[in-house]
């Protein structure tokens, strides 16, 4: 830091000038280098509102080191000239000089001398004329004293060809009184310390201003990943809606459970390679409720309970495979199933948020595995009606209020609905979930009383999550690929803001 | 499916928003508006368009169930029938105008090994235009991807009825012993030489698989010998339908009768809109090898009765029998009020297989009634919330795990046998994973038994982000476990890596205790937590880690995982260059 006898001088100096001086001038007044000046400058800044100085550049001419030779000592062919005594001298004499040679031939050029080249005794030079007017010298001179304007462009840049001159770009600051001006220096302190705070001594000191501009020090902690912040929320309002969680940790599923438990047919394209993971170990599985599975069985093959059925020949073999779960429907009906089990029924509203995996093409928002998020209510007498209202709590309770149904096919549900919502940004209907009843054919058999309606909807969590934190690309919030610094960054998830 | 304007204009619709509207409500997708030439422009460039038609087309999605909407034919006409501007046609199986034999096609035993059904029926003084006849082309193809599952479950075969002549037999025979000149060839192949033809055939290659093993092909022969079809591969040329056809023998082969009946019904009864009597259909006989006779086309006609107040009960709305009848005639189960209470007698036709229970009449009435008119209301039942345990335990633990430092990996459930066994210096076969049998790619090849290899994936995809990385996951691994019913079962285990320029034991070795802590668990050899060098494992079981730096993790007596420094042979197969330290737990024991 520079020493506070320099800054004070500087803080006279502004002290005298209205509307602010330049650090050049500044250096140039008290003769010190202009880096010192700038220095001083920086040490005045830190101390706060004492000056306020504004960084300017500004371009002027300097001479280089052959200039300021020339400045002192004349320009080479003046030299020459100079060195000429009336008799003459012999050349070779003349070029052993220091200037010799650039002052010779442009004295020359100047016709300020001559060569006598058949002079007895070898080449000899002469003046041609008495005295002569050395221009570069004062040209110099005048650039020497700041007075460069003084001199045309043309003359400047003849001067920079012979490397005599050169344009130089200066950073100067262009300074000015601060809101707290004063022309003595204070010591300002950085922090408060206990010291202080014991001595009392913090009433008389000044402190360091804090630049409210820079980032803080970043907290030294962990992160929760996004998608798991809104199965949080997810979580939250099927719990505020009374809704208990269904046990998915189960990835390995039957196709009985998964499948035919939910009357899927087994030609139905679903259960095929290119859409469903199989398991080769353990292939089957080998328990079954057998008296359900009978029920099943029939009502697939032959109809009852009010239904034609699908009339194949339905087979165990089929229904055994082992699968990676393609909907976590798959527990809702073993849910369903164990509930029909209870003495006695009764209501029930479940939820889950888990994973399920399929076959697929593989693409910027689809994967082989996503979580799918589904409610299931099931009660005496529930109606479509009842369907379209829960979900329009459920949707209220994530933000969107505007819901739409459409007719829709599931072979599991009917009557199936797609739900749209209103997308004010898009301004269209686009598709938020799925939801339907579930039919009789799946229900009865096992073993649900008649008047029973089983009503479920689902989504998957990847979409809106991806909308919520504005992620194009699945591979960027699911999967090894994730990007860190996007889970870092994420704002926490308030579904309904 | 394209629809275009004159088609609209049939049901008497002008403006593409009540389009999208009527699509809407009837649950139809209207994927987009666009033409001829546009399509062309984007499939084939500006050049190819240049000429092309720019008459606006409507592309629709038709659901899956509803095969009676996958031509023009039968979409026009359900949604005319929907805006109550046409009644339901009535279709009929009639005998032959001339008082004749019907067509007779006869099934021999030989076809019980490889495609044991066959349903048959005629389509009389039939008028094709260019537009018809397309249509009635792309119908059987539609059927043949939909409800016939690829060919698989049922093949039809159409054939100019005028230039062959029954009655037909539907035998099967070798390959070598059939031959014939079939569809779009020039000469005549053996079913052998077919099957290798067809090999390199971008359509019908897809369809070879269904019988190329079997030692007898299904064939279908006239009275002469001339060959109809070689089901479900190829029609012969022979009998080839053309724009001029006027009489047409359709053959549906099966697998799957019930699904055999149902598209013959559908091909019948939309096509027989342009015969000279319109809607009527004329019958054929099918002879099974046990003697037994039947009638096809069945173009059943079937009742239903139900209550006004079941709809009214399962929809959530109040209306009258009468309007409910009027409801579900819109939907083409034309209706009516017995007259007995509010009880409604709903028929259902030949083109609504997709009904098959009194639900689907519920959604019928419900769609036509319009989901959106519908008053929305709050079931009252009442339920008490619960969480599932491990759940419940699996929230808290993520909260305090990042509050120590650590951030949430999201890794895949799937992965590659190398990621669990090879990477980790693990043998398969003691891993106890679950093996996937179709995996399109190695990334999908078991489900994962360590979380561990997605946390170093995760690293390596972010070697770019500042050290320390600390990361964990708390989430389910599969197991083999022959004490389930599909003889596998998830388990909850956390994970966490440190990866760093040191390894970092001691922090991994602090999130424990801290973890402990949180599960109230005490430093302790009995009822505590404590971890021992697991020389043994190290050498014989358990060569993820560095030798000398792992140790097992036990809580009140019973191991729940490992810690340690990893192997530097797992940092490289990870692609990391640093050294690690890991912990995995399972947390099912803390429930």
């Amino acid at each position: 830091m520079a020493d506070n006898g320099l800054l004070e001088s500087v803080l006279r100096l502004v002290e005298k000038v209205d509307g602010g001086t330049d650090s050049q001038d500044v250096a140039a007044d008290l003769g010190v280098d202009h880096q010192v000046i700038v220095g001083a400058v920086k040490s005045l800044q830190a101390l706060g509102e004492v000056i306020s100085a504004e960084q300017k550049s500004s371009r002027h001419w300097e001479l280089t080191g052959e200039g300021r030779e020339i400045a002192e000592q004349g320009s080479h062919e003046a030299r020459v000239f100079n060195a000429i005594p009336d008799e003459g001298l012999p050349q070779n004499q003349l070029m052993k000089m220091p200037s010799g040679k650039v002052g010779f031939s442009k004295a020359m050029s100047n016709k300020w001398i001559r060569l006598d080249k058949a002079h007895e005794g070898g080449p000899r030079v002469f003046k041609t004329v008495e005295a002569i007017e050395d221009t570069v010298r004062d040209k110099l001179q005048l650039v020497q004293k700041g007075q460069s304007a003084k001199l045309e462009d043309k003359e400047k840049n003849e001067l920079k060809k012979r490397k005599l001159l050169s344009e130089v770009t200066v950073k100067s600051y262009w300074i000015t009184k601060g809101s707290s001006f004063s022309t003595t220096i204070t010591k300002q302190e950085t922090e408060l310390t206990p010291e202080m705070i014991a001595s009392g001594s913090w009433k008389e000191k000044k402190f360091k201003p804090y630049n409210f501009e820079a980032m803080g020090v970043a907290p030294d902690c962990g992160h929760l990943h996004p998608l798991m912040k809104v199965r949080t929320q997810f979580r939250q309002i099927f719990l505020e809606m009374g809704f208990t969680e269904m046990p998915t940790n189960n990835f390995i599923e039957s196709s009985f459970w998964n499948f035919d438990s939910l009357f899927q047919p087994q030609q139905h394209p679903a259960r095929d390679q290119h859409d469903t993971f199989f398991i080769s170990d353990p292939a089957l599985a080998h328990e079954f409720p057998q008296d359900y599975l009978e029920r099943v069985k029939k009502v697939h093959s032959e109809g009852g309970y009010g239904s034609q059925g699908y009339k194949y020949d339905w087979k165990i073999e089929e229904a055994q495979k082992n699968l990676l779960r393609t909907h976590t429907t798959a527990v809702s009906a073993r849910m369903l199933y164990k509930l029909a089990q209870q003495e006695k029924f009764t209501p029930v509203k479940y939820f889950s948020i888990d994973r399920v995996f399929r076959n697929e093409t593989l693409d910027a928002t689809h994967l082989a595995e996503f979580h799918q998020i589904e409610g299931v209510v099931a009660d005496y007498g529930l109606t479509l009606g009842n369907l379209m209202g829960i979900l329009h709590q459920f949707f209220t309770k994530l933000g969107i209020t505007k819901l739409r149904f459409k007719p829709a096919y599931n072979p599991y549900t009917e009557p199936s609905m797609e739900v749209f919502s209103y997308h004010e940004g898009l301004k269209k209907w686009v598709e938020v979930g799925n939801s339907g009843v579930f039919r009789p054919e799946m229900l009865l058999p096992m073993g649900l009383p008649e008047g029973v309606s089983v009503i479920a909807w689902g989504l998957s969590l990847e979409r809106p999550t991806m909308i919520k934190y504005g992620i194009n690309n699945i591979r960027e919030l699911v999967g090894h690929k994730v990007n860190l610094q996007m889970v870092y960054d994420s704002p926490i998830c308030r579904l309904d803001s | 499916m394209y629809l275009n304007n004159k088609m609209l204009f049939s049901i008497h619709i002008l403006a593409d928003e009540e389009f999208d509207e009527l699509c809407f409500e009837f649950g139809l997708e209207l994927d987009e508006i666009t033409s001829e030439k546009e399509i062309l422009i984007r499939e084939q460039g500006g050049e190819k368009a240049e000429g092309a038609s720019d008459v606006v087309l409507y592309k629709i999605d038709v659901p899956a169930n509803r095969y009676d909407l996958l031509c023009l034919e039968g979409l026009v006409r359900g949604l005319q029938v929907f805006k109550e501007k046409l009644e339901a046609p009535r279709y009929k199986r009639v005998s032959p105008a001339d008082g004749g034999e019907p067509q007779r096609l006869v099934i021999t035993e030989e076809t019980a090994s490889v495609r044991p059904h066959a349903v048959a029926a005629v389509l009389r003084n039939i008028t094709f235009t260019q537009e018809r006849y397309e249509s009635f082309i792309e119908l059987q193809e539609k059927l043949h991807q939909n409800i016939c599952r690829k060919r698989t479950l049922v093949a039809i075969g159409t054939h100019d009825l005028d230039t062959i002549s029954g009655p037909f037999t539907y035998t099967a025979k070798p390959p070598g012993e059939i031959r014939f000149k079939p569809l779009s060839q020039s000469r005549e192949y053996t079913a052998a030489e077919l099957m290798s033809l067809y090999k390199t055939d971008s359509h019908l290659r897809h369809y070879l698989h269904i019988i190329e093993n079997e030692p007898l092909y299904p064939i279908i022969y006239d009275s002469n010998g001339i060959v109809l079809s070689m089901p479900p591969i190829i029609n012969g040329d022979h009998s080839k339908i053309s724009l001029n056809t006027k009489n047409i023998f359709i053959e549906c082969t099966a697998t799957d009768l019930t699904k055999a009946k149902i598209t013959l019904d559908m091909v019948v009864t939309m096509f027989s809109v342009y015969c000279d009597e319109p809607f009527t259909v004329e019958e054929a006989e099918v002879v099974y090898p046990d003697g037994r006779l039947s009638v096809y086309p069945e173009l059943a006609y079937r009742t239903e009765t139900l209550s006004g107040d079941f709809i009214n009960k399962r929809v959530g709305i109040n209306e009258s029998a009468e309007s409910i009848a009027q409801l579900l005639t819109r939907m083409c189960l034309r209706s009516e009020v017995s007259g007995e209470g509010d009880l409604i007698q709903v028929e259902i036709p030949p083109t609504r297989a997709d009904v098959i229970h009194a639900c689907d009449i519920m959604e019928d009435a419900a769609i036509a009634y319009g989901f959106n008119n519908i008053v929305r209301s709050t079931p009252r039942t009442y339920t008490v919330a619960n969480q599932l345990p491990v759940n419940k335990l699996t929230e808290l633990l993520r909260q305090d795990l990042t509050a120590a430092g650590f951030t949430e990996a999201l890794t895949f459930a799937l992965c590659s046998e190398e990621d669990i066994a090879d990477k980790l210096r693990k043998n398969i076969t003691e891993t106890r994973a679950v093996h996937i049998s179709n995996p399109k790619t190695a990334d999908f090849q078991v489900a994962r038994t360590s979380l561990l290899p997605g946390l170093l994936k995760t690293i390596a995809a972010n070697r770019k982000m500042p050290l320390p990385l600390k990361l964990f996951e708390i989430s389910d691994v599969v197991l083999k476990d022959e004490t389930k019913d599909v003889g596998a079962r998830n388990n909850r285990r956390l994970c966490a890596v440190y990866y760093n320029k040191s390894p970092g034991f001691e922090v991994i070795h602090g999130l424990l205790d801290r973890v402990m802590q949180l599960l109230d668990v005490k430093p302790g050899r009995n009822q505590g937590y404590h971890i021992q060098a697991s020389y043994l494992k190290i050498y014989f079981n358990d060569s993820t880690f560095f030798p000398g730096r792992c140790a097992e993790i036990f809580s009140c007596g019973k191991s729940i995982g490992h810690l340690g420094v990893l192997h530097p042979d797992v940092i490289s197969r990870f692609e990391l260059t640093m050294p690690c330290s890991a912990i995995d737990i399972d947390i099912e024991p803390f429930l």
